[in-house]
């Protein structure tokens, strides 16, 4: 975790995702394996007896690492050189990685739901996802999702009935980018089913497919796919777990 | 294969940049300049990394071109960490402040070469090979660079009062 101070989610492993980082460090010169860093780096340079002073004098505090971190994600937002913005929050429903665009909110992801035997996801798979659609400039840049934080506590307090933001839907293709379209016109605090849907979308047997299109809608909570349930009333699934689904539609329920 | 998002390196190379800025150019305002300077150009021009790529190698490249171009930004100054009080230690104990002031002192009476091939050696973990590329010189001549640093090093800390005066 000290490797990691600019990171928000607790949880996550420090190293990195893919092989593609720096090489394993060479061993520093230590007084107690002189032998080993000087054949490592092949090195006719004499030990150093102060390499653990050296680290000591120039140090690298998480709290400044942190600060600087804030401030490259505020310049590069100035320089328009951002693909996507970040952050992570706790919500009652759980942890949330929201992701932003230039083009509006991109990634609404539960981070420590189970669904059904999908495992939960970590913020750096969700990260590697985006990266891969969006482009691998991103960073964590919290101010740069406050308003659709503040406007997603009001959903989840009941004093707002949807999130008002520009949305970019650039995951949504064919099929499930329909019936993922579909969803917002379901009212707040109400409910359709599977079939109702398929048959919206014009594909009145595709009943699995809009179970799928909502099982993968990039955008949950703000395309509500919590409010399509199965034709006998009974939940179906949730990509943010079926506890989130129930606290969700009773949410709305006494809101509506 | 293409390459991780870009957040994850600033959390793996961050520290080590943030060490490698603030040894060549002192642990003030101009090496988190310089930090920031280094990242926000590598992030403009991460699409065309090479997923193969040195990626600590490719940030200490960047850094090395910012700390030059901060550095020149003062060249009418006098480096700013030759100008830190040379205090004696009162206090003696090992590993306390004094310690460290005096290290980051010795360290600033380097020659630019030898504190910048120390940095990229010691903060970076760089081969001498990408450290010779970065300086434009020779594997030899960034070793030598290297030992005579660490020997000046080692006799201004063992005699504090006779230190830079080579």
């Amino acid at each position: 975790m000290t490797r990691s101070p600019a990171h928000p989610a607790p949880d996550q492993p420090s190293g990195p995702p893919t092989a593609t980082a720096a090489p394993p460090p060479a061993p520093r010169t230590d007084p107690s394996t002189p032998s080993a860093a000087a054949a490592s780096s092949g090195a006719s340079a004499p030990e150093d007896p102060r390499a653990e002073d050296l680290h000591t004098a120039i140090p690298s505090e998480p709290d400044t690492l942190r600060a600087l971190h804030a401030r490259l994600a505020d310049a590069a937002s100035a320089h328009e050189i951002l693909d996507v913005a970040y952050t992570v929050t706790a919500t009652a429903l759980g942890t949330l990685l929201l992701a932003t665009t230039p083009v509006g909110l991109l990634r609404v992801a539960f981070l420590d739901a189970e669904s059904g035997d999908i495992p939960p996801r970590s913020a750096e798979s969700v990260l590697d996802e985006l990266a891969a659609v969006a482009g691998t400039r991103i960073l964590h840049a919290p101010a740069r999702l406050d308003t659709a934080r503040r406007q997603l506590d009001d959903y989840l307090g009941g004093r707002r009935a949807h999130v008002g933001l520009p949305l970019d839907l650039r995951h949504a293709r064919g099929f499930r980018g329909e019936v993922q379209a579909l969803l917002p016109s379901i009212p707040y605090g109400a409910t359709r089913s599977y079939t109702e849907l398929a048959v919206r979308a014009g594909r009145p047997r595709a009943v699995r497919a809009v179970g799928s299109a909502c099982a993968t809608n990039p955008l949950p909570l703000i395309v509500p796919c919590h409010r399509v349930l199965r034709s006998d009333g009974s939940l179906g699934g949730y990509i943010g777990g079926l506890a989130a689904k129930r606290a969700l539609l009773d949410l709305e329920g006494e809101h509506a | 294969m293409s390459n991780p998002p870009f957040d994850t390196v600033v959390r793996d190379h961050g520290d080590a940049v943030l060490r490698v800025c603030r040894a060549v150019l002192g642990p003030g305002a101009d090496a988190e300049d310089a930090w920031s300077e280094t990242f926000l150009a590598a992030l403009a021009a991460y699409p065309t990394l090479d997923p193969q790529a040195n990626v600590r190698g490719w940030l200490v490249t960047i850094a090395h071109r910012k700390a030059i171009d901060v550095h020149r930004g003062h060249a009418r100054r006098a480096h700013p960490l030759a100008e830190l009080p040379e205090r004696p230690s009162t206090t003696a104990l090992p590993g306390s402040t004094d310690d460290a002031a005096e290290v980051r002192a010795a360290l600033a009476a380097l020659p630019e070469k030898q504190r910048m091939v120390l940095a990229y050696r010691h903060f970076a973990d760089l081969p001498y090979a990408d450290i010779a590329a970065i300086l434009g010189g020779t594997v030899p001549a960034a070793r030598r660079a290297a030992a005579d640093g660490l020997a000046t090093l080692r006799r201004r800390l063992h005699n504090p009062h006779h230190g830079g005066t080579e």
